[in-house]
């Protein structure tokens, strides 16, 4: 493989950032050495100052495939990554079938594989078929990599099943996660229960169905010990609990979506279901717990939810629209633009948190030696929101000002995305 | 005004040249010959995409008094059966070469979505439990004629508002034209947050009732499952429903409204409905009315007799 230097960054190495202005020098795949005036090998970037980090991970991507390809595939969706800056995903297992036996995770991670864009992890199933009456393959899920298993898309609804799954994985360390709404309280639901919904007369969705859920988790992660990572926290009151569960000591992680920390239900007033994701976009004192919340490390990570749904399906009228937005191609701007962390915060929780929490190894931390996945961000160029490089149109961010552009992302030393624009590797199978 | 899709917002000018225009329209209603050739050569599009008879019957009533020609659609005998999308549809009608589109649908929003997709002008006749506005529009013209003027009037609306395009439309345009609202309702049938919104609110009817000049009683929506929101039918009656007894304690002048179609024996008794202050039967008139009003206004009719 060839060499490549990215000259004159803002270098964040083994979590810190190192002074002034460095070289990253890549050799084989791996970061050969950095440091300030280095000789540069093979073709050099200049960054120019901007952010050079470990390439971003997200914990909660869907891909689409198997089964519902006419609206991403998992070759459209690395796509998406790789200009978002990420190096690695975790695809989620509510596909067709969802990912609920080993030999469906292995087709998953070795299309992952095959396209070559973005290291591909699949979640598996808490339950079988995601029904929520039986253990779904779970020692077949963990054979082939699982480490994260959830439901996602539905609660385990039934509190003795869940109990089980956590007592099971517990001692394997898998991760138990949970997208938290109670379907009684959420029934016929579409957007956050308040000022917006009544005037709309649209169903609401309380805060309440979700912090009943997570209080419900923590008392069943304090019975079994399992680890326990709660998706998409949308309300100051999920915050709340799982700043309690981690004062108390118990494994507990979170994510915040980009969606989440962008919007408030205000944007709903128009009832365009670009808008319509669940848990639905909740007040502005949410939002502000949230973005408060990642800057204090009460959550944890940033996670996509990054949904993607076809053009018609989202051209309809609200209620017939599914639930979803897209997010992995400006998760990096919205951090930016919206939480206000620095260097080290933006790489903690976009890329070494995440990492962590599901165990890729290669990923999270740039350092002279590992493998070079590595994203170049520049903090102060806006982001590209007149494009979509995913197959999905419902991003909720064109047009909008998002400042911090990601130019350059390399998974093993290669370009997988230069000057914004993806790069397909050579001989990919795509 | 170039469609008409809610009535939050409207301002009292435009409400009152549309109540104007309603009551001219009234009086062409009750001649010999109830027709004007205003809209002549002029296409309605009625798309109602949720049941509906006295809104779909009023509105091409309305659109031939005017001598404008019909579309039609229904769910029932249509494509949708067949997978075609909303879209498709209202682009198909709009080739076959409607000039207005007046659009009912169970989904909140649908309206304004085809408003965007045709570039006509649409009417919302009705949206979930959104928006209906020329229902408020002829609620208002009705109590207008019952009393001259909306003016400082205390009008009580009781019942399901939380499902209630009716009581969400009716809000805006009475408080816009000067009335004072009471909304009367189980915390169940009331929305979760009226933050912003131009009324009072009452738990108990009968506290409320002597002071009230008019008296808008919603359908119980017993198709939305009763059992979850109140606890009977019976219970609803005894607390919130207009009984004889309840009658007879009201102001002597105080009118009583209902959009229909009425459930004679839970929110209205039949005395009631039947009494000459219950105006249910100006409100469908006057919905020819103003339904002429809007097509009128919208079409940009000349009237030329």
């Amino acid at each position: 493989m060839s060499d490549l230097t990215l000259r004159n960054g803002t270098v964040l190495a083994a979590g810190k950032v190192l002074p002034g202005r460095q070289d990253v020098v890549i050799h084989d795949g791996l970061v050969a050495a950095i440091g300030t005036d280095l000789e540069a090998a093979g073709e050099v970037i200049d960054c120019d100052g901007a952010w050079v980090g470990p390439g971003l991970v997200d914990v909660h991507t869907h891909l689409r495939e198997p089964g519902q390809e006419w609206k991403e595939d998992i070759e459209s969706g690395s796509a998406a990554a790789a200009a978002g800056g990420y190096t690695a995903v975790v695809a989620m297992p509510n596909t067709d079938p969802a990912i609920d036996a080993g030999h469906l995770a292995r087709y998953v991670q070795e299309r992952g594989r095959a396209v070559g864009l973005v290291d591909v992890m699949a979640a598996g199933c808490i339950t079988a078929g995601r029904r929520g009456e039986k253990l779904a393959h779970l020692d077949e899920l963990w054979d082939a990599g699982v480490r994260l298993f959830t439901d996602d898309g539905d609660s385990v609804a039934d509190a003795g099943l869940l109990r089980r799954a956590m007592e099971y994985l517990a001692e394997r360390g898998g991760i138990v996660s949970e997208h938290c709404i109670d379907a009684g309280l959420a029934a016929g639901g579409q957007v956050h229960e308040g000022e917006v919904a009544s005037r709309l007369g649209m169903v609401g969705v309380p805060r309440e169905a979700e912090e009943t859920i997570i209080a419900r988790d923590l008392a069943l992660v304090r019975l079994t010990g399992a680890r326990y990572h709660v998706q998409h926290l949308s309300t100051a009151g999920a915050v709340a609990l799982v700043a309690a569960a981690k004062a108390e000591g118990l494994p507990v992680t979170a994510e915040a979506t980009p969606h989440h920390l962008c919007f408030d239900h205000g944007v709903v007033a128009e009832a365009n279901p670009v808008y319509k994701m669940m848990p639905p976009l909740r007040e502005p004192a949410d939002v502000a717990a949230l973005r408060q919340a990642l800057r204090d490390g009460i959550i944890d990570l940033v996670g996509t939810d990054h949904a993607p749904h076809a053009a018609h399906e989202k051209d309809v009228p609200w209620e017939e629209a599914p639930f979803g937005v897209i997010g992995l191609e400006w998760a990096a701007a919205v951090v930016n633009t919206m939480v206000g962390l620095d260097q080290e915060g933006f790489f903690r929780v976009l890329s070494s948190a995440p990492a962590r929490l599901v165990g890729l190894d290669g990923h999270g931390d740039l350092a002279v030696g590992r493998e070079a996945n590595i994203v170049v961000f520049d903090p102060e160029r806006m982001a590209d929101t007149s494009r979509i490089v995913s197959m999905a149109p419902n991003s909720p961010y064109l047009g909008m000002e998002l400042r911090g552009r990601v130019t350059h992302t390399l998974l093993r030393g290669r370009l997988t995305t230069r000057d914004g624009e993806v790069v397909q590797p050579a001989g990919a199978i795509g | 005004m170039r469609d008409l899709l809610t009535t939050e917002g409207l301002s009292r000018e435009l409400l009152e040249s549309l109540l104007d225009d309603g009551a001219e329209f009234a009086e062409v209603l009750r001649r010999p010959i109830p027709k004007v050739p205003a809209l002549r050569g002029k296409t309605v599009a009625t798309m109602f995409f949720e049941p509906s008879t006295r809104t779909r019957l009023s509105f091409e009533r309305a659109a031939r008094a005017l001598s404008a020609d019909i579309l039609s659609f229904s769910p029932g005998t249509s494509s949708l059966k067949k997978g075609e999308s909303l879209k498709d549809t209202v682009l198909t009608i709009q080739a076959m070469g409607a000039d207005l589109m007046v659009v009912r649908h169970t989904s909140t929003g649908a309206p304004w979505r085809v408003a965007e997709w045709t570039k006509l002008p649409v009417v919302n006749g009705g949206d979930g439990a959104h928006q209906h506005p020329t229902q408020a529009l002829l609620d208002s013209l009705t109590l207008r004629d019952r009393f001259g003027s909306l003016d400082g009037l205390r009008i009580g609306i009781v019942g399901d508002i939380r499902h209630s395009r009716v009581a969400r439309s009716d809000i805006h345009a009475f408080a816009t034209l000067g009335a004072v609202v009471t909304l009367v309702a189980p915390p169940t049938l009331l929305p979760p947050d009226l933050a912003g919104w131009p009324v009072e609110v009452s738990h108990d009817l009968d506290e409320v009732l002597t002071e009230l000049d008019a008296v808008y009683l919603l359908r119980v929506q017993a198709e939305r499952g009763g059992s979850s929101v109140f606890p009977s039918l019976p219970e609803y009656r005894q607390r919130f429903g207009m009984t004889r007894r309840r009658f007879a304690r009201l102001k002597p002048d105080t009118a009583v409204l209902h959009p229909g179609p009425m459930i004679r024996g839970v929110e209205i008794d039949q005395e009631v409905a039947d009494d000459p202050r219950c105006l249910v039967l100006d409100q469908v008139a006057n919905g020819v009315a103003v339904r002429m009003a809007v097509l009128f206004q919208l079409l940009g009719g000349e009237r030329d007799e």
